[in-house]
């Protein structure tokens, strides 16, 4: 860097027009090769892949049929996937489980967020405190959450038999799968959100409270009417984030499941998600191409579900 | 907001990004181009570390340590998965031509989904192996169509007993005796017959008949003549009478609380051994790894006896060398040597996983061999009897999914999700979406 800095410098009194060129050409290029290593990777491991496996899903390629490879049949597979009632049922499980892992868990950094905005002892212990489950690896997370919530020895059934309740086989039932699945994804994400929310109550002005109390307004007066509304950005962030993250969901849905296959999402497919639908036909069945339009069914649904997100949050600011 | 563009700084800043790149690129593309080492001109005796991947424990620590002091140059790396996940990396691997371990296991029940990749294995017909050193229908799943290809070594075969809780039988008034109870149930029939019995005079209300409906189902139906295939390679889960009569059979011992509804293989089901949640398991030679990491936490004891219908075969194993390995001949002569017969002899004696060598079977220290594991019960003799009793079945690539969908139906039976005939019909559903 430095001997190529030397040279430049030299370079420029005898030859003052190709320095300019140099610069000029330095001006309009290096930003786009400061950010070419972003794009380079995204092309060989995000791009390439999404658009070879929108060809794969117009094929009829699976494993068990020799010679199907690159046999084109068009929307042949995205045809198939609307009367499939195991495709309909993964999406009403991958939404079921998003609203009830989604809300609660954002109610609940919110709440967190405003407790950590206090002036209190150990205030940095417990404002890292609350990121340490999102650094713990799903897989260990979902394991623990297993035996936590086991039909004959778990703790949270003899929790609630403390309270009358009879033993849950948390696996079988729909609801009661689901709930356990949003569990623990709220455990894993509410403390990331409630940091993204601490860090935009900071910048709420502190004359505002000032003043709000001088007008004699209670702190829950004050979270509803400054708090809320200064985090209305940062709330349609986290909305987004969460609501994608959550039409995802993968191996928390693949490690709760007891059966031999655990791609099945239980017995009868309660919480068989989108993504372990998708992977349970591309990896379980070899059915490539019909993976393949499953993958891209989901990528369509996120899409149409940001752009709803969106176009709500628009309308929001256009209200203000 | 709008982003402000850094200003220009000297061009050398240019150059050292120019020349960042360059590196860049040319680190992913040598990394695309290595791993292309050839096999055929390899050196005996040059420094190998050998991957093996395995989908559980095959007992093979001690037998590793031995080959490393015979061959100093070899090392060896074992690698663990899950059985489901195990296969459908090996799938993904072979697909993609890279990625694969040296050795890679085959578990019986998926070994015909890698049929039509035979070619992508070492052909072991060239490296100096005989097919006389199994029986056939240990073979067969593992060669190509035309038989000029043999992909998977036999490891171990998954001989069938029956492991019971004399402790349990005896306070129930049951026979604890091995014959007596193979005498008190020859048929199924009149094995769930006996759970009735033990489910009404145990005093342990809390220990059910057997484990999980799946696990009974597929030891039924192994005995059938044929399963969820045909001969010619046809699902005949709706045409084949056994495969209802096996479900329906199962699904009445649900009904009659005879299952315990703990699946298999799950930290659940170790926890059931432990806290004698079940008095009996249909269990296959290599289950006793199960038995041996779970004592009964009360003192109790396990014992063996024959299957109920006599015969049967679950599970069991091969070695397979993928051709896309980086040492392809090192690693053929490591799993020609963990499954020839004085390995797998002793790993029968040690661990108890039953070899499919078909020499070994009449071999006095194999066929008299005595288990402490299930109260020093003949499980030479026993699982001897079975594999001889073995009627093969034809196998086909969805054979594990079909099985698994199935016990998955059996399981809905277990949660109260479904009758018997919600559960069949979801079944028949899942089973169209798998072969079609």
């Amino acid at each position: 860097m430095a001997a190529s800095t030397a040279a430049a410098r030299g370079a420029r009194a005898p030859a003052r027009t190709a320095g300019h060129r140099w610069h000029r050409l330095d001006r309009t290029v290096s930003p786009y090769l400061y950010l070419s290593p972003f794009f380079v990777v995204f092309g060989v491991f995000g791009l390439f892949p999404m658009l070879y496996t929108g060809y794969v899903s117009f094929t009829a390629w699976r494993a068990d049929r020799p010679g199907s490879e690159g046999q084109w049949v068009g929307l042949e597979n995205y045809r198939k996937l609307l009367d499939d009632p195991f495709f309909w049922n993964a999406v009403k499980n991958t939404l079921g489980i998003g609203v009830l892992a989604t809300v609660p868990q954002l109610l609940l950094a919110l709440g967190l967020a405003h407790l950590l905005n206090y002036r209190m002892r150990g205030r940095t212990l417990m404002r890292l405190g609350v990121l340490l489950p999102n650094v713990t690896s799903v897989a260990a997370v979902t394991l623990i959450f297993v035996q936590l919530f086991g039909r004959d020895f778990g703790m949270v059934n003899w929790f609630l038999s403390l309270f009358g309740v009879d033993h849950i086989d948390w696996q079988a039932g729909t609801l009661s799968s689901w709930s356990a699945i949003a569990a623990i994804v709220t455990w894993r994400w509410t403390g990331y959100n409630a940091l993204l929310y601490l860090a935009a109550m900071q910048s709420v002005p502190f004359e505002l409270y000032e003043a709000a109390a001088l007008d004699g307004a209670s702190r829950w007066r004050q979270f509803r009417s400054i708090t809320i509304p200064m985090l209305r950005p940062t709330i349609l962030f986290t909305v987004i984030v969460s609501t994608i993250g959550a039409l995802q969901l993968f191996g928390e849905p693949m490690l709760f499941s007891q059966q031999q296959d655990p791609t099945t999402g239980g017995s009868q497919h309660q919480f068989q998600t989108l993504a372990l639908y998708s992977y349970n036909q591309f990896w379980g069945r070899f059915k490539y191409g019909y993976g393949a339009a499953i993958s891209w069914a989901m990528f369509l649904l996120i899409v149409l579900v940001a752009v709803v997100n969106f176009l709500a949050a628009r309308r929001m600011r256009g209200a203000e | 907001m709008p982003v402000s563009l850094p200003r220009t700084g000297p061009r050398g800043r240019l150059l050292a990004t120019s020349a960042l790149l360059v590196l860049a690129l040319t680190a992913v593309t040598s990394c695309s181009s290595s791993g292309g080492s050839s096999s055929a001109d390899e050196d005996p005796n040059a420094k190998v570390t050998l991957t093996v991947n395995l989908f559980s424990d095959f007992g093979y620590a001690d037998l590793y340590k031995e080959y490393e002091q015979a061959h100093p140059n070899v090392t060896i790396k074992e690698n663990r998965a899950d059985m489901g996940a195990h296969h459908q990396n090996l799938h993904a691997h072979l697909l993609a031509g890279s990625g694969t371990a040296d050795i890679e296991a085959i578990e019986i029940g998926q070994v015909a989904g890698f049929q039509p990749e035979a070619g992508k294995f070492l052909n072991f017909l060239d490296n100096g192996v005989s097919k006389d050193q199994w029986v056939p229908s240990k073979t067969a799943p593992a060669s190509s169509p035309d038989g000029k290809v043999l992909f998977g070594l036999g490891t171990d075969m998954g001989g069938m007993a029956l492991c019971y809780r004399s402790d349990l039988f005896q306070a129930a008034g049951l026979p604890t005796d091995r014959e007596a109870v193979a005498a008190l149930m020859k048929d199924w029939p009149s094995y769930l017959a006996a759970g009735k019995q033990f489910l009404a005079n145990s005093p342990n209300k809390d220990a059910r008949w057997f484990d999980s409906g799946g696990n009974l189902f597929s030891a039924i139906l192994a005995q059938a003549p044929q399963g969820v295939y045909d001969a010619d390679g046809k699902v005949v889960v709706t045409s084949n009478p056994a495969v209802k009569q096996s479900f329906d059979l199962v699904a009445g011992a649900i009904k009659d609380g005879e299952s315990a509804g703990i699946q298999a293989f799950t930290p659940a089901w170790d926890t059931g051994f432990q806290k004698s949640q079940f008095a009996t398991v249909a269990c296959p030679a290599w289950m006793s790894y199960e038995f041996k990491a779970n004592p009964p936490t009360d003192g109790g004891k396990w014992d063996i006896a024959r299957i109920p219908g006599g015969g049967g075969n679950w599970g069991g194993s091969y070695l397979s060398v993928p051709k896309s390995g980086k040492h392809t001949k090192a690693a053929a002569e490591l799993a020609k040597w963990l499954t020839a017969p004085e390995q797998e002899a002793r790993l029968f004696k040690e661990k108890g996983y039953f070899p499919s060598d078909q020499a070994l079977w009449t071999q006095p220290d194999i066929a008299e061999h005595t288990d402490p594991l299930f109260n020093n019960a003949p499980t030479g003799k026993i699982f001897s009897q079975s594999a001889r009793d073995l009627n093969p079945q034809p196998l086909g690539a969805h054979g594990a999914e079909i099985g698994t969908a199935l016990g998955n139906a059996l399981t809905s039976v277990e949660q109260g999700k479904a009758d018997p005939d919600g559960a069949w019909k979801q079944a028949l559903k899942d089973v169209d979406n798998i072969v079609n």
